[in-house]
Order: C-alpha cells, then structure tokens, then sequence
C-alpha cells in the first residue's frame, strides 16, 4: 500500500493517478529519451565530442561565468537581503518587489535589453569603454547577465532567514560584551550560511543552462565566446544528433548534482532553523 | 517590524547606497532600457511595429500557448499539491524533486528531449512523417514545450500553502457529511486562493516568456511558429531594435503585472497567515 | 445511540496506541475520556468518529457494524480540539455547511435552514455573531460555533477532542459547567476526551480511565476516584500518600491513602498514628493542604476542613500526628 496511513480525506488515488500520468507523458518519457539515445552512442563517440576544444570551450564558458557571476551575487545578494530585512529606507517596498524582476522577465527580454546596456554604444557600455573595459560580445558580458538573473535566487532565500533572526539573541551577545563585527561573525553568519549556500546553488544550476539572457551578449564565437547551450542548437541544426546528445548528457547530470546539493543544503539549512 | 540596529547611521547608508547603486545597475536599468528604446522613435511608430502582421501572428501563437499550457498546469498543480500536502507516502520525496526538474536543466536542453522525442530522426519520427502529423516545427510542439517548462509553477506555490494550512477544517467538513469534491471546493480552494492566484500568474508568465525550449523546437518560421520572444529574437537581430523592444515592452509590462500580483498577494496572504498562527494560539 | 467497541487495536508504525480496548457506552451517556498524552484517547475517539481505521476489532453503533460505514453516515458530531471553523466563512455559513452539503433530495429548504441555525445560535446563546468570521471571535466563542454546527447535522453521537484545552482556565469552567447542563437538557449520547482529571471529575457521567493503549478502568467519577482499579488510576485522578511494605492481614502491601482521608491530632489517637512535622500549610481554599515530614523521613501530603484547622489553630514547623481514617488502595506484594 503506497499510503503510509490509511487517511480519511479523500480523493488521493486520483490525485495522485493524475499527478503521475501527467508526470510520466510531460517529464519522464522525454527525459527517458536522451538517456535511451545516449545508450545508443558508443563512448568514444561520446567522448570525442564532450572533450572536442570547441566543447570543452564551451563548458568553460558556460559553467565558469555561472560560477563567478553566483559567486559574486553572494556578497551582493547577501548584502542586498541584509538591507532589505533589517534596514529602512524611502522607497523599500518598491525595491524590495523588483528584486524579483529578473525572475519574471522572458530571458529574450533581458538579453536584448542588456545587451544594449552594455554594447560599446549603449550606456552603460560606452562609460566602460572610456576606462578601456569591454563589456559585451565576450565572457565578460555573459557574466554580467548571468549576475542579472541568479541575483533573486540568493536574495529570494537568504532574505527569511536574516527575518527569522531572533534581535534578543544579538542583544544578548552585546551584553556578553561581543562588539558588532563580533557578532556579525559568530551569531549572523553561522545561521546564514546554509541559505547562503541553498542560494548559490540553485543560482548556479540556473545559470549554467541560462540560454535566452546571454546568447545576445555573448558573442557566440566558436572557441572562445560560444555557450554550451548555443551549442547544442547548432550542432542539432546540422542535423548532429549524436553531437547534441552527448553535450546535453554532461550538462544534465551536472544539473542533477546539483540538484542533490541543493536539496541537501535546503536540508541542512532547515536543522540549523530546528535548532534556533 | 523595528529592529534597532546599532551600526552607526554612516554604515547603514554606506550600506544601502551600495545595494541600491548595485540594483540599479542589474535590474532597473534594463527595466528602463526596454521602454526608452521601444519609445525612441516616438508612440505612433511604437502602435505600428506592433501592429506587424508577423508579430500579431506572434502575440497570438504566445496567446494560445499560454490559454493551453497553464490551465493544463492549474489542474496538475492542484492535483500535485492535493496528494503531496494532506498525503504521506512512500515516494513523497522522489515526486517533488520531479516536479522540480524542469527547473534545474537548461531550456535548451527541455526543448531538446521533445526533437529526440518527435523530430524525424527521434523515436516517434517516422511514425508521424507516416501520418503526415508535425510537431516539430509546428505549434503543438511549441506548446507541449511550454508545458513542460512551466508545469512545476502552480505546484510550488500551492504545495506550501497547502501544507500550512494542515487537514483540520477539510476532516471537519468530511464529518459533517461532504463529499470529496464538496470539501475541495467549499473548504480547500477558497483558502488557497490567493496562493492558486499568484501561482497561476507566476506560470503565465513563464509560459507566455519562455525562449529557449521553444527556440530549439520551433523552426523559427515567419508567422507560423514564432511566439512573441523568438519575433522579438528576430527583430533584434535583423537590427530592427525599436521594434524589438517595442514587442519587449508588452513582456516587460506582463512582468510588471507579475510582481504587482505577487506584492498583493504576499500582502493579503501576510495577514491571513498572521490570522491563522492566532487561531492555533487559543 | 448505544455504542459498543470491541478489542480495538491501532498501531502507527511501529506505535501501538490501542492495545484490545473495548468499552460500552449507553444511549445518552456522557462519558470522558480521560488519560495523559499518549494513552489512545484521541485515536479511539477518531476511530469512532471514523476518521482513522482501526487495524481489527468491531465498532457497533445501535448494535450494527459501523466499521465499513463511511464517516458522513455515521451521523456523528465531532468537535476539533482547535474547532476547525471555515474560516473563510461566516458563522452562520459555517452551522449550516453540514445542512447545504446534504444530497439534494434530502436537503432542506434554505428557510429551513435559516431557521435551525437561528436556533442553534439561541441555544448556545449567540446570536448576534451570525454574520462575523470566525478570527473576530473568541476562543471560548469559537468553540460553542463549533459545537453547533456538529450539532446541525443532528447526530447520534456527539464527539468532543479536547473541547476545552485551549482556553483559558476561568472559561473552561464556566464551559465545563455550561456542556454539562448542555447535555442534561439534549441528551445526546457524547463523549469528549480530557487529560485534566478536574474536569472529567466534574462533568461526566462515567469515566474511561486510559493508559498507553489500555483502558485502566471504567466507572462512575465516585467509583474511579474512591475505588480506582489500579495504582495508575489511583495517581491520575487526585494526589496519593504511599505507604510502602506494611503489614495487612499477614502480608506485605503498598498502602494508597488520599490525603483527605487523615485525622490530625496533638496527640496520638491509636496505634496507627504518625508523628510528622509540619512543613507548609496552605490555608488558602475550601480545604486546608498541609506537607508534612513523617519521623521516618517520608512526605506526606494532607488535606483537612477549615474548621478543623481553625479549631486546632496549626502552625508551620509544629510537630502533629496524623492518622489515617481508611485505606484508598491497597497493592499487595506478590
């Protein structure tokens, strides 16, 4: 018996039928067909293709600008929800709904939009290029868009848990004698670790596989400034079946490791919260 | 809500001078870039580019996409959130990290699984080529597409709400002699309400945004199979950029809409989630 | 409704919170369920109610077999401990819900309606809140709203899970008082569960005392209290002074004395008299509650009338004896 306990309220066999049906036609059987294509191409195949120069360049580009641009929005992201939970300012409620903009825009709409910013003739863009930065058509210019769209993640997360932090438990380390910065290092932090962490990893997971948002700014040069999800459409334009597949494999299971970090950090994260 | 913070006024401005300079540079400049440039040639060029034939045919296909995909999604996430949030059962936990995997691949990649799955060298492909049915390069496949991508949304949102609301007044319903669908419509939906509001238009959103799963399964055909994000893809790139952002700005504006929403929503459910920690209290 | 229950066993994983409970409850009974956390009492209450199935035993309700009977023909009334009012509904809306819900060929007219719920508001005497939601309520008003719209469905039976345990201790009394002439006026068979021994004491008819999963004893409040069945009955429900491995007819036995059921004296009166020393007195009460510290080092706990204490005119620290009247509970060694 699939219930744990016999239940009184009804209608879980049909919930649960439909639940499955609808998962198994939308998500299983079309997630089942890459594995099942993969099993159809020998390892050297696949190997070849995943560690081609143009390839590996292309995982460079997309996992590494997902790295760096997560890894910044945790001091920024933090920041930003520091300010947002414990300070007041005019116009707070305004910022504090568009911190969810970029979750709620079509990435075609950022990418355009900020690949006109930073252009050398947009504005952003020219007052770089006056100090010699460029800041569109290369990995520069994918890592700021991929800042633009992880930032919610980690503001979205880390913001609660700075809420839920007890004032009594900072007023009473003060009178302990624990100067701001003291506190800040061995009360704050530790709580907020976990959501710092839950954070950056579903910002990361989201914008390695970002397409919409970067492939405007980025340049798309094979070699040097090509994403690996442009990739893939360009090796399924060539009609690359087998190129595809295997390109689609590794950033698949990188996703689904990272999906286990996640859930082990949201884990983690809810036995500090059991603990306070 | 006050919390007396003893870093000295000079940090805390420093502080939120520096948040602030940091969103304006991501969020509200873009923001602002899409309505400067969809108005740079002026309004009554802004109404014509809209008016295009291709990007009604645009607007229209993003239309019925969404009409199809989210009502679609409402009944999965009602039905997910029915059996997850008042049910315990072996599997609980593999169901939820299903539901959340469209959300942690890339869309290139969802679009991907439906060419292998009905594109002419994928599983189904000879078999439809033989029926003279196309999914790929054709609507459905972009609606099919959007389903996927989109179907997790109504699901996390109601599952939490869901869960906090516990079983008590449905078995009390049950007891005073309604039926299942009795009880769900008098008691459950009108508590969840406003989470089901948010997360159905979180969904459209989504679904009426989305560009790169359907970028990889539609064609790009003029007219036919673009949605409003692939038209606005081709304006941009055929260096058409008032009207690209002119079709941007509707987007833009339903993203605005979005957040709005969610604002009000986050406002009335605050205070209906404060009226029921009090209710548990006595 | 005359409900009999028949060697019920629950067990939730590896917990067995019934263990072959059986008990017999007559028609218009009030009855309590008293117990601490733990003891099964909400889980039989909800088998009853239908609302968990039991692993095996027999439930009759009128002497058939109510078990494959789904809960809304059970024609049971249940009161949630945290009432579980609609709160997205008036309070009116919330009486008549299990009256709106009926199948359409047995439902009555909306005036019908109207009307029974104007006369359930009467009668727990309410009102005027018919249009107000639930959250403008109090607690003690929240929970006669949920009493009435169990009571709309006229059932059978009426269930009660902690009614009164989230409320405060000047409203539980008035509460307690007002379910009891409540019941004496509808006569609907009922039973509530309770862990507060005062209250089952004061309201019910008879008494199911439970014990992880078992029913220790079943009897009148007179019964349970002066005559309990077991040493577990004899602590639930009242204080107790031991007396361990006495002599009594020859053998050696725990000795349960109430405290009320001691003389005190400034000299000894018999040869059972303790000499003790006074630790505390409580004079505060209907009765005096004095601690006192027995030559032999043992506690001992009485309780004497006010009279009495003025008349001996009793003061901390003075040493007293105290000699038992009778024998609560006697625990034979085997």
């Amino acid at each position: 018996m699939l219930l744990k306990q016999k239940s009184n309220l009804p209608g879980f066999h049909l919930a649960l039928g439909y639940t499955v049906l609808y998962l198994s036609l939308i998500v299983l059987i079309p997630l089942s067909m890459l594995f099942i294509k993969t099993s159809t191409i020998s390892f050297s195949d696949f190997w070849n293709v995943v560690t081609a120069p143009r390839t590996l360049a292309a995982y460079r580009l997309s996992f590494g600008a997902a790295f760096i641009a997560s890894v910044i929005n945790i001091f920024f992201g933090f920041l930003i929800a520091w300010v947002l939970a414990r300070y007041r300012f005019p116009g707070k409620k305004i910022v504090d709904a568009l911190i969810d903009f970029p979750f709620a825009l079509p990435t075609a709409v950022a990418g355009i939009a900020l690949t006109t910013l930073y252009a050398p003739n947009g504005i952003i863009g020219h007052a770089l290029s006056q100090i010699g930065i460029k800041a569109a058509y290369n990995s520069l210019g994918v890592v700021l868009a991929l800042m633009f769209i992880g930032l919610p993640f980690i503001v979205r997360t880390v913001e609660p848990v700075l809420q839920e932090i007890d004032p009594e438990i900072e007023e009473a380390a003060s009178s302990l004698g624990a100067g701001r910065f003291e506190i800040f290092r061995r009360v704050i932090f530790p709580t907020v670790l976990p959501s710092l962490v839950t954070g950056f990893s579903l910002a990361f997971a989201r914008t390695i596989g970002e397409y919409g948002s970067v492939v405007f700014i980025a340049g798309n040069m094979p070699g040097k400034t090509e994403i690996a999800p442009l990739l893939i459409i360009t090796k399924l334009e060539e009609f690359d079946y087998t190129g595809a597949t295997s390109i689609a494999l590794v950033m698949l299971i990188v996703s689904f490791i990272l999906l286990a970090l996640t859930n082990w950090a949201q884990w983690w994260a809810s036995k500090k919260v059991g603990l306070s | 809500m006050s919390n007396s913070r003893t870093e000295s006024p000079l940090v805390r401005w420093l502080l939120i001078g520096i948040a602030l300079f940091y969103l304006g540079l991501f969020i509200f400049m873009p923001l602002f870039i899409v309505f400067s440039t969809a108005l740079e040639k002026g309004i009554a060029f802004y109404f014509q580019s809209l008016g295009d034939p291709d990007t009604i045919a645009a607007i229209k296909l993003t239309l019925i996409t969404a009409l199809i995909a989210v009502p679609l999604n409402l009944i999965f996430g009602i039905a997910a959130s029915w059996a997850i949030a008042k049910f315990d059962f072996h599997g609980k936990n593999l169901l939820l990290t299903l539901i959340d995997v469209p959300l942690s691949i890339s869309p290139v990649i969802s679009g991907f699984i439906f060419v292998l799955l009905f594109g002419l060298q994928g599983v189904f492909g000879h078999w439809l080529r033989a029926h003279d049915i196309r999914i790929i390069f054709a609507p459905t496949a972009i609606i099919i597409a959007t389903i996927f991508v989109t179907f997790p949304m109504v699901a996390r949102e109601l599952i939490p709400v869901m869960k906090a609301q516990g079983s008590d007044e449905e078995e009390a319903a049950i007891t005073l002699g309604a039926s299942g669908w009795k009880t769900f419509w008098y008691v459950t939906l009108p508590n969840i309400k406003w989470g089901l509001l948010y997360g159905v238009i979180l969904c459209n959103a989504r679904a009426m945004g989305e560009f790169g799963a359907v970028s990889v399964v539609s064609g790009h055909i003029r007219g036919f199979t673009n949605t409003l994000p692939l038209q606005i893809e081709i304006l941009y790139n055929d260096y058409d950029f008032t009207a690209a952002f002119a079709a941007a700005s509707l987007l833009a504006f339903l993203a605005l809409f979005t957040l709005v929403i969610k604002s009000l929503v986050e406002f009335r459910y605050q205070a209906e989630l404060e009226a029921v920690h009090k209710n548990k209290a006595h | 409704m005359s409900i009999e229950v028949s060697n019920i066993v629950k067990t939730f994983g590896s917990f067995k919170a019934l263990d072959g409970v059986s008990l017999s409850v007559e028609t218009g009974e009030l009855i309590a369920l008293l117990g601490p956390s733990g003891s099964g009492k909400t889980t039989l209450l909800r088998i009853i109610a239908g609302l968990e199935t039991a692993d095996s035993g027999e439930i009759l309700f009128y002497g058939e077999d109510a078990r494959d009977k789904k809960i809304k023909d059970r024609q049971v009334g249940f009161v949630f401990q945290h009432y579980a009012l609609f709160r997205h509904m008036t309070v009116f809306d919330n009486i008549a819900f299990g009256l709106r819900v009926k199948p359409k060929h047995i439902r009555p007219s909306e005036d019908k309606i109207k009307a029974k719920v104007n006369e359930l508001l009467h009668l727990i005497q309410l009102d005027w809140v018919g249009s107000r939601y639930p959250s403008q309520l109090s607690g003690g008003q929240r929970q006669r709203i949920a009493l009435a719209r169990a009571l709309a469905i006229e059932p059978k039976v009426l269930l009660l899970d902690e009614p009164f345990g989230s409320l405060d201790a000047q409203v539980r009394k008035e509460l307690r008082q007002w379910l009891r002439r409540f019941h004496d006026d509808l006569h609907i068979t009922s039973l509530f569960v309770t862990h507060d021994q005062e209250e089952a004491l004061e309201v019910a008819d008879r008494i199911v005392v439970m014990n992880k999963g078992k029913v220790e004893q079943v009897g009148t409040p007179q019964e349970v209290y002066h005559k309990p069945a077991s040493v577990f009955v004899l602590n639930f429900l009242g204080n107790v002074n031991i007396f361990k491995s006495r002599m009594v007819d020859g053998k050696l036995a725990n000795l349960y004395i109430r405290p009320h059921q001691f003389d005190i004296a400034r000299k000894p009166q018999g040869d059972n008299a303790i000499k003790a020393n006074i630790k505390y007195l409580n004079p505060a009460g209907s009765s005096v509650k004095i601690d006192l510290l027995s030559e032999s080092g043992n506690p001992l706990q009485v309780e004497i009338p006010q009279q009495l204490f003025v008349q001996l005119q009793l003061v901390k620290g003075e040493d007293v004896f105290v000699c038992p009247k009778d024998i609560t509970f006697c625990e034979y060694e085997i």
